[in-house]
């Protein structure tokens, strides 16, 4: 046949494979929305979870997704920069480096029950966290650090290495380079990255089972104390997430519209990563314009 | 002279700048690298324990096909045949779909269906797997009895969610490799008068190969450990698969559905961790797989 | 300007800490009980324990989940002030169950549910025993409609099976290699999607997706339940040490009253365990309650 004839024929099998494709993935998100966002009401969003009764809100829920994520940020994002720091700046290249990003892949396969398992078992029985949020912030952290310092590392690589050698000359030490020159030129790759492995996390329900526990109780959002005990900036007390709501609500919910509670968070989540994508987005715009400037 | 020395030879800010700053750094790699020591000599302890704590024979673990805990019969391996085709299965129906997808949207649409196609991806890769299990249940698991009769549970159902969710993985990290390819090949094969299916077929698929291949097995890593969604279309019965529209059950719904009703330091619990640890040391396998393979496409 | 900046937020920062610290150590300090365990309890423990603490503020109460065994493990090994069971602890491999004291707190009901478009409504005893033993394989042979059975079965060691099977099954037979799901929610939401599906679940989770069956006729009704007219029911267990603080023998207290049960319980369709005539031990025999 004729290299036209088969470039036209593989042209239109492609474009129309991808075209389903994109469709059945366009159809599943519009299915997800569809089903739960009738169900989003602003009642929905403020009020608690019912245990038995139909009418239940995700209030707390959401809140202690949101405020997980913002824990496991601050305890991974610094353990990552600095990972990526020794990996793109320090790091020999030999074999002992070669099997530390072994290592840090290893950790990005994790199956996550595997992660909440152990998470449950060291840090809530052995470190004595209990069913806390910091218990399930580590756990994500483990599950999060992986693809963090990946595109940490992604970011400060692509920085010239001209400016580097500009700054080296002038007679800086590498660790004034890097925090001076090179971190602020990768900052908007370093956060979107960030914002998206948030993304990532939100829907993580199996690790946080054992360790941020599956029962919200009642918070004071009025408590602005995070030592004390109901407060909702107490990262010790037990937290259910959306994600795990999503799961209780299906395995063990007694609540009658238990289908409805479950479309509407997954809804809710759905539409909250999506928040989190248009953020990291346009904050990496922002930034870059700045600098650029 | 000596003060002339001394002053020299002080080190400077600059350069305890660099040791508090190597400090630092090395610091939090040695932390990375301590937690995955301690999570691995930790599930390496408990998954032993069943053969060294409640002498089970490795041998019947991994070889034999009768998993009842209640009666002390401890054999794996219908889930571990279960894991692997379920993954292999997904891996191998995603690959060319997320390949298809992929050609098309860096070598063929314009950048807007990329710069859209982009936030769509990263939806998918956060719906709760929760919801992909329901999504299976409701609309996969019906469609499958419809169409060849059984329950519709099994590894056909398993296969369809699975792929459903490693595709959108699978699609990105496609699309970057098949990015990263120089522009200028692309440039040097249309001059020298080949068509775009061409150049597709014969230069930038063949140069992108190793990062397909992780895609596929970064893919496939994923679907291995998946929980939540598997354990809801699978069926949960632990018996060798028959065939795809049987129930079958994998190393994952096992350990989810035992877990919560065995009491830490038996045996029945003890073989749940022995599980645990083949779930680790398959995603180690995928692992050495990935590296080998993008070392292969470097050279 | 900049550092100066920065270190009069770390200043302000580190003073709020402090004194929210000391704040917090100021109060008197809380009385913290721990639930672990069932997740088919939860949730009326939770109701439970969302009044009390209405009335008595002192007390902290946490109820998690993690699954009768968890529940049980944890309370030997004393990591937790209370363990919640839907299992004797005699029935549960590694727990010294004399080491334990067993709290009564509800009853539930078990019923056996088909999907809706099977037509069958009514089962023998010895039918469903047949059943679940893979004796019986097709709607058929029990005057259903020509329909492989499709038998979901729960988890191994989960106490709604163990109460299942010591109800209907003789001693010494076993269940047939079935489907196995950990969860009332799933069980339903599988019965429903599947024709030709029969499992079982607790009265509470009962709706109007699936079919409950009577067995020879006897309707699965509370009033069933407490003279064991109904044979399948549980017991659920909230254990404790064998001499719990005073917290959580108050705490348990109150599950087991009156009130609670007439209402929180009832309402959550769990049988009133004061309406029981009848005791079961764990080795499954019934007798008058005296």
């Amino acid at each position: 046949m004729h290299p036209e004839k088969v470039d036209k024929l593989a042209t239109g099998i492609i474009l129309t494979l991808a075209g389903i494709v994109g469709l059945v993935i366009l159809s599943l998100l519009a299915y997800i929305l569809a089903t739960g966002i009738p169900h989003v009401s602003w009642d929905f969003l403020t009020s608690s979870a019912e245990s038995f009764r139909a009418g239940g809100g995700i209030r707390d829920q959401l809140f202690n997704s949101l405020y997980l994520v913002v824990l496991t940020m601050i305890v991974s994002v610094p353990l990552a920069l600095c990972a990526a720091i020794y990996l793109s700046e320090y790091a020999p290249d030999n074999r002992w480096t070669g099997l530390l990003r072994l290592a840090i892949e290893v950790l990005s396969s994790l199956p996550s029950v595997v992660v909440g398992l152990f998470g449950y078992l060291v840090f809530v029985l052995q470190f004595g966290m209990d069913f806390s949020l910091l218990a399930g912030a580590l756990a994500l952290t483990i599950l999060n650090l992986p693809i963090l310092t990946r595109s940490c590392e992604d970011a400060l690589r692509q920085v010239p290495y001209l400016q580097r050698q500009a700054g080296l000359g002038l007679g800086m030490s590498k660790w004034r380079v890097t925090t001076k020159i090179v971190l602020p030129a990768a900052l908007p790759g370093i956060i979107t990255g960030a914002i998206l492995s948030a993304g990532r996390i939100f829907g993580e329900a199996a690790a946080l089972i054992y360790t941020a526990g599956q029962s919200s109780p009642a918070i004071d959002y009025g408590d602005w104390n995070p030592f004390s005990p109901a407060s909702f900036l107490n990262p010790m007390r037990p937290a259910e997430t959306l994600a795990v709501h999503i799961w209780k609500v299906n395995s063990e919910g007694l609540v009658p519209d238990a289908r409805a509670v479950s479309n509407g968070s997954a809804a809710v989540l759905i539409i909250t990563i999506l928040l989190f994508n248009l953020v990291a987005r346009y904050l990496g715009y922002l930034i870059k314009k700045k600098l650029t400037k | 002279m000596d003060n002339l020395r001394k002053e020299l030879l002080r080190p400077s800010a600059e350069s305890k700048q660099e040791v508090s700053g190597k400090v630092v750094s090395y610091f939090a790699i040695l932390l990375i690298g301590g937690l995955v020591g301690t999570i691995l000599i930790f599930l390496t302890v408990k998954g032993i324990a069943l053969f060294t704590g409640n002498h089970f024979s490795l041998r019947e673990f991994l070889t034999g096909v009768n998993w009842q805990p209640g009666h002390h019969h401890f054999g794996a391996l219908p889930m571990i045949t279960t894991s692997f085709s379920v993954t292999v299965f997904s891996g191998l129906v995603a690959l060319p779909l997320a390949l298809v997808v992929a050609i098309a949207i860096t070598e063929m649409l314009p950048s807007r269906v990329y710069k859209f196609f982009q936030p769509v991806i990263e939806l998918l890769v956060g719906i709760p797997s929760v919801v992909y299990g329901y999504l299976g249940l409701t609309v996969i698991v019906p469609q499958l009895r419809q169409m060849f009769g059984g329950t519709g549970f099994g590894i056909l159902a398993a296969t369809c969610v699975l792929f459903l969710m490693i595709l959108p993985t699978m699609t990105s990290m496609t699309i970057d490799s098949l990015r990263a390819v120089p522009q200028s090949y692309r440039q040097a094969s249309t001059g020298l008068g080949a068509t775009r299916w061409q150049t597709i077929s014969r230069v930038i698929l063949p140069s992108a190969k190793s990062g397909i291949l992780t895609a596929m097995v970064f893919g496939m890593a994923r679907a291995f450990g998946e929980a939540l969604a598997v354990q809801m279309v699978i069926g949960n019965t632990t018996v060798m698969p028959k065939g795809v529209m049987e129930s079958a059950a994998t190393l994952t719904s096992v350990l989810t559905t035992g877990i919560g009703n065995t009491v830490m330091g038996t045996a029945a619990n003890n073989a749940l961790w022995s599980l645990a640890l083949i779930l680790l040391i398959m995603s180690l396998a995928f692992n050495l797989l990935i590296r080998l393979v993008s070392r292969k496409g470097v050279r | 300007m900049k550092k100066t900046i920065i270190a009069t937020a770390l200043i302000v920062l580190v003073v709020a800490l402090g004194s929210g610290w000391v704040a917090a150590k100021k109060q008197p300090p809380q009385q913290k009980v721990t639930i672990v365990g069932s997740t088919a309890l939860q949730p009326l423990a939770e109701a439970v324990v969302d009044v009390y603490q209405a009335k008595r503020p002192q007390t902290s109460i946490t109820v998690q989940g993690g699954g009768s065994g968890t529940g049980l493990s944890q309370v030997q090994e004393g990591a937790v002030n209370i363990g919640s069971s839907d299992i004797f602890a005699d029935q549960q491999d590694g727990i010294d169950e004399k080491k334990l004291r067993d709290h009564i707190v509800a009853v539930s009901g078990i019923v056996p549910v088909v999907n809706k478009e099977l037509g069958i409504k009514n089962l023998s005893l010895d039918q469903l025993r047949q059943i679940f033993t893979g004796k019986i394989t097709n709607w058929q042979q029990v005057g259903g409609p020509d329909l492989p059975i499709t038998v979901i079965n729960r988890a191994n060691g989960s106490g709604t099976r163990v109460a299942f099977e010591q109800s209907v099954f003789k001693p010494g037979s076993h269940a047939v290699n079935a489907q196995e799901q950990d969860s009332n929610g799933t069980v339903k939401e599988i019965v429903a999607n599947t024709p030709g599906a029969i499992s079982y679940i607790s009265f509470s989770y009962l709706n109007n997706t699936v079919q409950p069956l009577k067995i020879d006729g006897v309707r699965p009704t509370a009033t069933n339940v407490t003279t064991n007219k109904w044979p399948l029911w549980s017991y659920e267990h909230m254990y404790t040490q064998k001499h719990p603080n005073k917290a959580t023998a108050e705490f348990i207290k109150y599950m087991q009253s009156k009130q609670v049960q007439d209402t929180l319980v009832e309402e959550a369709n769990y049988v009133n365990i004061h309406d029981m005539q009848v005791t079961r031990t764990p080795t499954g025999t019934v007798s008058e309650r005296k």
